[in-house]
This record gives structure tokens, C-alpha cells and sequence, in this order.
């Protein structure tokens, strides 16, 4: 059972309230370091940044509209070789944390000495877009949190964002919970695990009233409606876009094969990408075979063939942060495409990519009596 | 048989224990099926990743047979089962996108089973027949 605790926003400044929050975890001794976005001193982009030190914990944001990368890549990185010895709280937006969630499963990140910190997510905007108003003057931050309390959408967030199905965090220790609340005066602060209730106990919060949580939850049902609507239009424009192979070349003319797509996929998870190993080396002769029995052929070579080749691979748990649409410098709308698929095959297994950590990979196993249509 | 008849170009990836022999019996005992598979010896139907298969696809092969052992008769006890849920990804995808998925078959075929691997070739070379060529010949820009 959750436990929930009540976190008083000081002076109408949530920024600086979740400061003093972070500043705790530390003195608690509940973690050793933080990973959180911050500001970058430039003040155009917020970026991830591990702290070990509180006091250097400048400008954390963990709240900006903007995500440049998935940070599970960065928790994989951090703990693939060997998990961390200390404590490390790891600030994350839900698609993060069920990237995570897969990483874990294919043995691509560790959990150990972890505390998972979620946060309620309204969405992102592209870098470029935040960069654009950060530069204009007035903090993006504040504008937008404005927006969401005014209950607008906002039709400049990334499309992922805009039809993202999953703003609240799961399975993270402790969950930052906006949703539904007036965030000029407090916030909801929920433990979902035994860890998450232990550190709730430190920070000595006062117990939430159910009427704040069931606040939140209602808040919680209208959004995943408004998104879930927006999705299913989504995913019916991109079936009708995609569908058919004259109709996916020309969604793909403009891939240059840059492979940016899968550099920043959380979960593309090979540690060297067969597109990059010597297989696709070959001589001369050979491209001239090929060009022989077609008479020409597209150069550089297999760009369907890596595009749905990664669908294969990675549609099953494609968690659809859309950060390959964001990498793509040709604005091919992979994201959609990947998501389209990937809610097809991720049907075929009832698998929601990062529901579960004892949920087996759908790949991984098997049943004996199953899909005997296709063998 | 008309000279212009379309043949068809089956690429089939065949498990060496199982749907590898079953070509071989039926060369031995000398059953007669059509050419138009080229068969690819794999180590099993679960080695078989989807890769190749698109990759043969895209190479303008117009069908792709992956052959492997019955349920429960898999070499390395588990590998068919693990095609089995690769293929029904593949199909999957290609479904979703609109690119014939039935130019992908997976069929279990023991070593003993010459004739049935014989009928299953010529079943899949009729039924490409009447599907056609592989449109992706027609493209250049793949």
C-alpha cells in the first residue's frame, strides 16, 4: 500500500522547496549522490548532472520541460559494469524509469544501491523549442507550469509527450506528485515501496488527507484520457502514413543513415550494433553485384533493412519517449512509426514495456501452447 | 508449363537437425518438388534472426520459408519456441506495415518428414504463384 506525505511549498517556489527536499536526502544520509537535471549555466538547456557534493547543487530543475536524453542510457552507463557501491538518488520522468525498467531486464543496468525517484511528467518540449523560450527571456519553467495549472495543453510539447499515456511514474521508490495539485502551496510526496516508506519516515512529512490523493488521481484519469485520445489519433495518422511499401519508402527517402535514431535510444540495447560491425564491410564487387541485378541501388545501402530490422529488435519494448524522432535530423517521424508497431507486438504478449521488473522479456521465454496460427 | 510462367525465389532457412535432413530424405527417396527454394543449413530455426529474413526480402526474394523441429523435438530443447515468437513479431511488423506477411512461412519438419517438407515446398511455390513477384524488385530506393 502507498503511503503518502505532504511536502508544504515555501513561499509559492516549488523549485526551491524540492532544493531544500534534495538537500535532505542528503543530510538523512539516504543517499551518497544525485542524479538531476540542472540548468546549465547558459540557461538554455537543463541537463542531467550526477552531484556528490550538496552544496555544489546549483540550479537542480528536475522539473523543465526538456529532456535531453533518456536518462536510463545514463543509468546503464553508470551501472552496466559493475552496480554502484553507494547510494544514489536517481531523479527520472516516467518513460525513463520504464526504460530503466527494461534495461534491468536485458542485464543492461542494475538497480543496486538505487533509490528511484519518479516524477509526475506533463510533458517536454524539443531542445530546441526550450532553448527558443529560455532565450526569449521569461524561465520556461515557471510559463509552463503556469499553463498546466491553468489546465491548457500545450500544443508545443514534443507529439510523444502530447499523446504519452503514462505521466505517472511506477515502480520508482518515491514519486514526486504534481498532478491535481496547487503546486504554489504543497505537493504530494508517495512511497511505493518499503524503501520509499523508509525514506519517507526520514524526511518526516506529515501524512497526506485522502482528498489530496484522490485530487491527484482524478487529475491522473483525465490526462491518460486526453493522451490515450490523442495517441489512438496518432497511431491511426501513422498507420495511414506508413501503410504499404511505396508509402514507407517515402517516409524513409529522407534517412541519410546517420544510426542517430538508435544511438539515442534508451533501449536499443546491443553493445555493438550489428549495422556497426564487419558484417556490413564489403567489397567492391559486392555492391557492384547488387547494382548489377537491380542496375542501381540506393547508396549508402540497407536503410529499410536497419529501420525495420530495429523494429524487430526493439518494438517489443519500446517504451515511446521519442527520442529518436528528436535525434532525427530529417524529421522522419520514427517515434510514431516505432510506437505504431510496437503496440501491435506488445499486444500479442499483453507486455507493457516496464510495468513489471519479474514480467519475463517476451522474448526470453516462450509457452509451449501458444501462437500455433503462425507455426 | 508456359515459358513466361512467374517462378518464384524462396529463400528457406532450414534447422540442420530436423527441416535440413527432411530436404535431404526427400532427395534420397527421390520425391519430387519444385526448385524454386534455395535452401540456407542453420543450426536451428531459433538462430534464425529477423535479419536474414528481411534482408532476403528486401533482396527481392519472394518468399522465406524458416524450417525447424516440431514442438517439443527442438535439438537444443527450446529454440523453435523462441522462432516461433521472433517470426510472429516479423509477421507482425510486416502486417502493420503493410508488407505481406504472408511471404513468411514457419513450419516444423522433422528429419524423417521428406514427403511433408516435398508438399510444403510446392504448397508455398503455388501460393506465391498466385500472390506474384515480390513488389520490392520494382524499387531501387530500399
Amino acid at each position: 500500500m502507498a503511503r503518502n506525505g505532504i511536502l508544504e511549498v515555501e513561499d509559492g517556489n516549488l523549485l526551491n522547496t524540492l532544493n531544500m527536499l534534495w538537500g535532505k536526502l542528503f543530510e538523512k544520509k539516504v543517499i551518497d549522490a544525485l542524479l538531476i537535471p540542472q540548468e546549465l549555466p547558459s540557461g538554455i538547456s537543463v541537463v542531467q548532472t550526477l552531484v556528490r557534493r550538496p552544496e555544489s547543487l546549483k540550479d537542480p530543475n528536475p522539473l523543465a520541460p526538456v529532456l535531453p536524453v533518456n536518462s536510463a542510457r545514463i543509468v546503464s552507463q553508470m551501472t552496466k559494469v559493475a552496480p554502484s557501491q553507494r547510494r544514489v538518488g536517481i531523479v527520472l520522468r516516467p518513460c525513463e524509469l520504464r526504460a530503466l525498467i527494461e534495461l534491468v531486464k536485458l542485464k543492461q543496468a542494475s538497480l543496486e544501491n538505487l533509490v528511484l525517484i519518479g516524477i509526475d511528467c506533463f510533458g517536454t518540449y524539443s531542445i530546441d523549442h526550450y532553448g527558443k523560450l529560455a532565450q526569449e527571456g521569461s524561465p520556461p519553467t515557471e510559463d509552463f507550469l503556469k499553463g498546466v495549472k491553468e489546465g491548457s495543453e500545450d500544443s508545443s510539447l514534443r507529439e510523444a509527450c502530447q499523446s504519452c499515456e503514462h505521466p505517472i511514474p511506477i515502480n520508482a521508490d518515491l514519486i514526486i506528485g504534481l498532478m491535481g495539485m496547487d503546486f504554489e502551496k504543497s505537493i504530494l510526496i508517495q512511497a511505493s515501496t518499503p524503501e520509499g516508506e523508509a525514506i519517507l519516515e526520514a524526511l518526516e512529512l506529515k501524512d497526506s488527507n485522502e482528498t489530496e490523493v484522490a485530487k491527484r488521481e482524478k487529475a491522473i484519469s483525465q490526462l491518460i484520457a486526453q493522451r490515450t485520445k490523442k495517441r489512438d489519433e496518432l497511431l491511426e495518422q501513422t498507420k495511414r502514413d506508413v501503410f504499404g511499401l511505396e508509402n514507407l519508402l517515402k517516409l524513409f527517402a529522407p534517412c541519410i543513415n546517420c544510426h542517430n535514431c538508435k544511438t539515442v535510444c534508451p533501449l536499443c540495447y546491443c553493445k555493438e550494433c550489428f549495422f556497426d560491425s564487419p558484417t556490413f564491410e564489403m567489397e567492391a564487387e559486392k555492391y557492384l553485384g547488387w547494382a548489377e541485378k537491380r542496375g542501381t541501388i540506393r547508396m549508402p545501402t540497407d536503410t529499410l533493412l536497419f529501420h525495420l530490422t530495429r523494429m524487430n529488435h526493439m518494438a517489443i519494448s519500446c517504451v515511446g519517449c521519442g527520442m529518436c524522432q528528436e535525434a532525427c535530423p530529417n524529421d522522419i517521424p520514427v517515434s510514431n512509426i516505432f510506437r505504431l508497431v510496437g503496440s501491435r507486438v506488445q499486444k500479442i504478449f499483453d507486455y507493457v514495456p516496464g510495468r513489471s521488473l519479474e514480467e519475463e522479456l517476451p522474448l526470453a521465454t516462450f509457452k509451449e501452447d501458444e501462437l500455433q496460427e503462425v507455426g | 508449363m508456359a515459358d513466361n510462367e512467374f517462378e518464384p525465389n524462396i529463400v528457406g532457412f532450414l534447422c540442420n537437425w530436423c527441416t535440413y535432413t527432411a530436404a535431404d530424405l526427400a532427395g534420397t527417396t527421390r520425391v519430387q518438388y519444385p526448385t524454386n527454394l534455395r535452401p540456407i543449413r542453420t543450426m536451428c530455426s531459433g538462430s534464425v534472426d529477423p535479419v536474414y529474413v528481411i534482408r532476403a526480402l528486401l533482396s527481392g526474394a519472394d518468399g522465406v520459408l524458416v524450417g525447424g523441429c516440431h514442438p517439443g523435438d527442438c535439438h537444443y530443447v527450446s529454440g523453435n519456441y523462441k522462432a516461433r515468437r521472433r517470426i510472429t513479431i516479423l509477421k507482425s511488423i510486416l502486417n502493420t506495415l503493410g508488407l505481406e506477411d504472408e511471404r513468411v512461412w514457419l513450419r516444423w519438419i522433422s528429419a524423417a518428414e521428406g514427403r511433408k517438407f516435398a508438399e510444403t515446398v510446392r504448397k508455398f511455390t503455388e501460393e506465391l504463384k498466385k500472390q506474384g513477384a515480390n513488389p520490392v524488385k520494382e524499387y531501387w530506393s530500399t
